[in-house]
């Protein structure tokens, strides 16, 4: 399977009459925008309205409560749309042409539940732990209507596919847009793969999905994941959005929908791909609450891992605590069928870093990359505009009582900030 | 009749069934919203660790565990609820159930406890939570009991101390 995507850098974006990408610009007709938004029934019922805000990198902004961060791209030529089954009819994506509006990104914000967090100050030293300050963002704000907050699972959904849509309108825009740069991504079949690199070691990306409940979840083609049983999928279906976002806690830790379009083990493995590994495929496996479940997936995931004679694994996890547990036993089940492991993850290692990183461990899981300490404390200061509320500071993961100060700063854990220690290692910050 | 007999026969360890099932939690919600097929123990004045030691004395006497102890990304400094899933009935210690138990209650320790005023609004949305994991676990449509919360027998499923 062979994708090419097509990169517009986005320079600026500015509200306008009418919607469009001209010379590095995004024109955006906001009562277009919303008319669009509106043409979903769920959101229709559950959304009173919607205000769209810009927010720059390096401005005295700061978003909060984020749900998730979504790019723009459109497919223009081959099979299928964005974000199959849910957006676009459910056509397996993954070949073809996408263009992608690089530079920017759709977050949506706004209250679903009374403990919400997710922040992305645009400048600051909340800025440094978050990859969405680096971008021009279209923000989404969602006020609820009436009687949701007895029903804040169909709320959510509605809010869910705002953001879907509004990134679905803008990526149209770039349609008969040139892009400025192609890069080819390709997947080869088994037996051609070994053909063609015969002394490369056969190596795959086991992504574990979030997978729980409310806030909790994640869709594979429209089927929530923990419906799912582990399977496989070409990495180029991740950046055709087959992979959506349905969670927003913890903020640090959530994949966005953003990441799963960019996800950088998928990257790391291509531009390894014929080089020094042969990248085989991407495995994807559920973070289940029921045990039975975690046995199952888990040894369905060692099971794909040998039949696909890999030689070695990146696994990433996403979540903590429950998560762990599946993130070991897929390490261990794994390295148990000869295949090596490297996982990716972060740490709740207290606030001194002194703790267990993790809630479960094994020998065998001996090569461990870290997104960072969620538990490590952080003083966000004050900034000028606020989108979005923030009501929900005091109570939010990471804060507590006293969060925000009389100043306007809040003190928190930067679990508070989204994609702070992202366990795909999309990371800006490290160490050595 | 035959069915079930059949089920138990064939010991459908794995297999989710209400009828397996025993509900350990201090969330008044899922007491009020799950079918009354499930058997629940709702421990109101418990709090989340209480929950969890609860849970890892059941284990002990021999009671599976059929959910994650630590289910969610809320964490346990931050939501006081807590709803576990373990076998109605109590066979033989299951050493990693003791096990997993044990490390989520040291897990427990390491947060940081919190003193915050939580409002009626706030209560009600970590109760929402932990009731939509707990039924994601069960593989049950949550809005249905939701739709119905106000009318299931939660008297009879109260325990206290």
């Amino acid at each position: 399977m062979k994708l090419e995507l097509g990169y517009i850098p986005i320079a600026d974006i500015q509200f306008a009459k009418v919607s469009k990408v001209e010379d590095g610009t995004l024109y955006v007709d906001q009562e277009a925008l919303k008319a669009f938004l509106y043409q979903d029934d769920d959101v229709r019922q559950w959304v009173k309205d919607f205000t769209f805000d810009i927010a720059k990198p390096g401005e005295s902004v700061r978003i909060t409560p984020v749900k998730d961060v979504i790019e723009p791209r459109v497919k223009v030529e081959g099979p299928g749309g964005q974000f199959p089954g849910v957006i676009a009819k459910v056509d397996t994506v993954g070949s073809g042409k996408t263009h992608v509006l690089r530079g920017m990104a759709v977050v949506t914000a706004g209250k679903i539940v009374g403990f919400q967090e997710g922040i992305i100050d645009m400048t600051g030293p909340g800025a440094a732990y978050t990859p969405f300050s680096k971008l021009l963002n279209l923000v989404v704000v969602a006020e609820p209507a009436e009687g949701y907050q007895d029903n804040k699972h169909a709320y959510e959904h509605a809010v869910r596919m705002a953001g879907l849509r509004a990134a679905t309108f803008l990526g149209e825009l770039g349609r008969n847009v040139e892009p400025a740069e192609v890069q080819v991504f390709e997947t080869l079949g088994i037996r051609e793969g070994i053909a063609r690199y015969p002394d490369l070691p056969r190596v795959a990306y086991v992504h574990m999905l979030q997978s729980q409940g409310l806030l909790h979840d994640t869709y594979v083609y429209g089927v929530d994941a923990k419906r799912t049983l582990t399977t496989i999928l070409y990495p180029t279906e991740t950046m055709d959005g087959a992979i959506i976002s349905g969670n927003c806690v913890s903020a640090c830790d959530k994949n966005t929908t953003y990441h799963h379009q960019n996800n950088p083990v998928v990257a790391e493995l291509f531009a390894e791909h014929g080089k020094t590994l042969n990248y085989v495929c991407n495995i994807i496996t559920n973070e289940n609450v029921y045990l039975a479940d975690k046995q199952r997936s888990s040894d369905w995931t060692a099971k794909l891992c040998r039949l696909l004679d890999l030689d070695g694994v990146i696994v990433s996890q996403e979540g903590f605590g429950n998560p762990d547990t599946d993130l070991i036993m897929n390490t261990k089940k794994i390295e148990l069928q000869g295949v090596k492991t490297t996982i990716i993850t972060d740490e709740y290692a207290g606030q001194n870093g002194r703790s267990q990183s993790l809630a479960d461990a094994d020998p065998l899981a001996d090569a461990v990359v870290t997104g960072g300490n969620a538990n490590e404390v952080i003083v966000l200061p004050k900034l000028d505009k606020v989108i979005g509320t923030l009501d929900f500071v005091d109570v939010i993961a990471g804060g507590h009582a006293g969060s925000l100060r009389e100043d306007g700063s809040i003190e928190a854990e930067i679990q508070v900030i989204t994609g702070a220690t992202n366990e795909m290692g999309f990371n800006r910050l490290s160490a050595r | 009749m035959l069915l079930v007999a059949l089920f138990f026969f064939c010991g459908g360890e794995t297999v989710r069934s209400s009828l397996h099932d025993l509900v350990i939690t201090n969330n008044p919600l899922v007491a009020r919203c799950l079918p009354e097929t499930y058997s629940v123990q709702l421990w109101e004045q418990l709090n989340y660790e209480q929950i969890l030691i609860k849970v890892r004395d059941c284990v002990y006497a021999g009671h599976r565990l059929y959910t994650h102890p630590l289910a969610g990304s809320v964490k346990p400094n931050e939501t006081p609820y807590r709803s576990v899933v373990i076998s109605r009935t109590a066979e033989e210690l299951s050493c990693d159930d003791a096990a997993l138990i044990a490390s989520a209650i040291e897990t427990f320790g390491k947060f940081t406890p919190r003193h915050r005023e939580l409002t009626e609004e706030m209560l009600r949305d970590f109760q929402l939570v932990d009731y939509s994991l707990l039924c994601a676990a069960l593989e049950i449509d949550p809005l249905e009991g939701l739709h119905h919360k106000n009318e299931t027998n939660y008297r009879t499923r109260r325990c206290s101390l």
